[in-house]
């Protein structure tokens, strides 16, 4: 603070400031030059990577600028794109992503909503110690957590040892490298993301609403349907959002608990990107999930300035 | 113009009903020794209370005193811990909200900020299953009762406080409950559009012919407003009476102080007969004209011109009002008239107060109207002066 005001009051403050620069725009400059450097220019990479000719080269691709006597040659190589439209099992990948990511959503929302509202309806003193209880498993590697879920999912895991003992089945469930472990582990791990703008919106809201609504003849159902739920819908889209967007993308999840059937397209790319060493198509196919993932964040976006406006 | 005349004309109407002095009707509203205790603090402390039919009942006192958790108790809010309530001869107990016949005006209004004013004021219908047709009607007459039929498609937030307390109270209303609960209506409000709601409110109370409970701590507005006040104090009713028997015969000093301002003096009786007696007070300075002054012990001496049930020696309070006060440059021939000093003067307009000194150095308050515009050689600050008051203008207190 007094090192800025030092700084603009200075004679370097004057340069800088009649060179174009001001206090604030020196504190923006930090997120602004960070996200330049580790966002736009990979961005621009990949980019570039996806419009260029795949080869067996290294780096496994052509350059997509070619000097050829003073003269610049851009090729220009819109194949990986068109090339991710024909085979079919990209656009299932990305229906499947986008459908295994909007229901791991949907359910982390339906566990998640009562959480939450429990919590906010805590006495205040109860409501720190639970919130902790929520964020308690970020404590712990993610990897290792959804590690512990093969455990628990496997023929001879824990849950099935359990089942099996007490008598309710007697050959085990085929749980791990299901569709359903997927959800779980998604679920499971988003599940925070899930509760915390949740918990934010619904602390808000005010108790003589509440009342009001039953004084007015709503019955609790009633008034939770047309009083808190229409009120928390800010917090819900975030929520929301915030599960069913880094979803779409996710590798780690699939890879660990998924069968060999489970399609996402963190996998399709994994192995478009090492295994087929196609550098160009795997940037198409990382380009594509960008563009699908920006129309999401632009309504989560919106969501949230409405809540501001609130 | 006319308005004020219905207001008038109604206020003298319910002033001849005035079925709690008859003792005959039976109540509408009957709270019988209620408590609600939280943890170890008692909220609400044996509260009795018969509420008659189409009145306008204050409850009266200040933050903490009880008063909102009545209410609460009444709604349903909050659950009694003893004691019973009754409305319309229907036991309360284990009835939720949404299943009495009351509806609130809640202090913040509790307006539902996602809907429109219209979706507000039919709210209560809707959810009593109410027929979408009769559901506009009754809305759109209840909101040209409160005169915003013209903004009925507008948010609350983009409402102005006025409005939002008229949109609050056609919700409250629309209903048409047998008891209307309002918690400070109209505490968020300018001193103008105060008064005017004032009277908007008392007028549809008229017409509606609803019971009200009104919650206030302004005791300017429970005098306006009621047909009686009930005042409160650590969670007990102290006195309930109508708006001029609580003004001029307060039972306490408690009262007296609450509502309106009062000189408050302590004294002890040296006189005691069956038409007056009289008190020596510390406060007061020794004027030389009342008999057995060597029994006041150097002390000045108040006169009342009535008896009193009460012994010799008897430690009592007197309360007496600024404006039952009078002011003169020369000793008065009142019986309670003593020496001042003018210390200051506060010009109200309508009214001026006195800041008075006495001798022994304590302060009193005393009000003139200000009758004509112009008066020459008013009594101003600095000056010496005589204050007087006649034996019926003050009320002994014992407690």
């Amino acid at each position: 603070m007094s090192a800025a005001t030092g700084i603009a009051r200075g004679r370097t403050g004057r340069l800088l400031r009649r060179l174009g620069f001001s206090g604030r725009a020196l504190v923006i400059a930090v997120p602004v030059v960070w996200l330049l450097v580790f966002f736009l220019v990979p961005f621009l990479v990949v980019a570039k990577l996806s419009l260029s000719q795949s080869a067996i080269a290294l780096p496994p691709y052509l350059p997509l600028v070619e000097w050829d006597e003073g003269m610049a040659i851009i090729t220009l190589n819109f194949g990986n794109f068109t090339f991710l439209l024909d085979d079919p099992l990209y656009i299932n990948a990305y229906l499947s992503s986008l459908k295994i990511a909007f229901i791991s959503a949907a359910a982390a929302l339906v566990i998640g909503y009562p959480i939450a509202y429990y919590i906010a309806r805590s006495p205040e003193g109860r409501r720190n110690v639970l919130l902790m209880l929520v964020i308690l498993p970020f404590w712990t590697s993610f990897l290792l957590r959804v590690y512990a879920w093969q455990g628990f999912l496997r023929s001879n895991g824990v849950i099935n040892n359990f089942l099996l003992w007490t008598g309710i089945i007697d050959q085990p469930l085929v749980m791990l490298q299901t569709n359903f472990a997927v959800y779980l582990g998604i679920v499971y791990t988003y599940l925070p993301f899930m509760i915390l703008p949740l918990y934010a919106n619904l602390v808000k809201l005010d108790d003589s609403l509440l009342e009001a609504s039953a004084d007015l003849g709503a019955r609790p159902l009633s008034t939770f349907f047309h009083v808190t739920l229409p009120l928390s819908m800010p917090g819900v889209i975030a929520g929301f959002m915030l599960v069913f967007v880094p979803a779409i993308g996710e590798f780690v999840v699939p890879e660990l608990l998924g069968g060999p059937d489970t399609l996402m397209i963190g996998r399709v790319l994994w192995n478009e990107f090492f295994s087929n060493r196609d550098w160009p198509v795997a940037s198409a196919v990382a380009i594509a999930m960008l563009v699908i993932l920006v129309i999401p964040i632009m309504i989560f976006r919106r969501a949230q300035a409405k809540e501001e406006a609130l | 113009m006319t308005d004020t005349m219905t207001v008038t004309g109604a206020a003298a109407l319910a002033a001849a009903a005035r079925p709690w002095t008859t003792g005959t009707e039976r109540p509408f509203v009957r709270i019988d020794r209620i408590t609600k205790k939280f943890g170890d603090f008692t909220a609400v402390d044996q509260v009795s209370l018969d509420i008659f039919k189409g009145e306008l009942f204050c409850l009266l006192g200040g933050s903490g005193c009880g008063k909102s958790t009545l209410l609460r108790m009444l709604a349903g809010f909050e659950t009694p811990t003893s004691g019973k309530i009754e409305i319309d001869g229907q036991d309360m107990a284990g009835i939720p909200p949404y299943d009495r016949p009351t509806n609130m005006m809640f202090q913040s209004y509790a307006l539902f900020p996602h809907m429109t004013v219209e979706k507000n004021v039919a709210y209560g219908l809707l959810r009593d299953g109410v027929h979408k047709s009769v559901v506009r009607d009754r809305v759109a007459e209840m909101l040209k009762m409160v005169q915003l039929h013209t903004l009925a498609g507008r948010k609350p937030h983009q409402l102005s406080g006025g409005q939002r307390q008229r949109v609050a109270l056609a919700r409250s209303l629309v209903k048409q409950p047998k008891l209307l609960l309002l918690d400070e209506p109209l505490g968020a409000l300018d001193k103008k559009l105060r008064e005017e709601t004032q009277f908007e409110l008392v007028k549809i109370q008229e017409t509606l012919g609803v019971t009200f409970i009104v919650v206030t701590h302004d005791q300017e507005e429970a005098m306006t407003l009621s047909t009686r006040i009930g005042v409160m104090n650590a969670g007990r009713i102290i006195q309930v009476g109508e708006p001029p028997q609580v003004y001029e015969y307060p039972n306490s000093r408690f009262v007296a102080d609450f509502v309106g301002t009062v000189n408050l003096f302590e004294g002890r009786v040296i006189e005691d007969e069956p038409d007056f007696i009289r008190l020596a007070v510390q406060d007061l300075p020794v004027t030389g004209e009342g008999s057995g002054a060597a029994s006041a012990g150097g002390a000045g001496q108040i006169y009342v011109g009535h008896g009193v049930s009460c012994t010799i020696d008897q430690p009592l309070w007197y309360a007496v009002r600024p404006e039952k006060m009078r002011l003169s440059r020369h000793a008065s021939d009142a019986p309670n008239s003593y020496p001042v000093w003018v210390e200051d003067v506060a010009y109200m307009g309508n009214l001026s107060v006195y800041r008075l000194k006495l001798p022994g150095g304590r302060y009193l308050l005393a009000s003139k109207a200000n009758l004509s515009r112009y008066e020459e050689d008013t009594i101003s600050w600095g000056e010496h002066a005589w204050v007087s008051w006649d034996d019926t203008a003050g009320v002994v207190l014992t407690q």
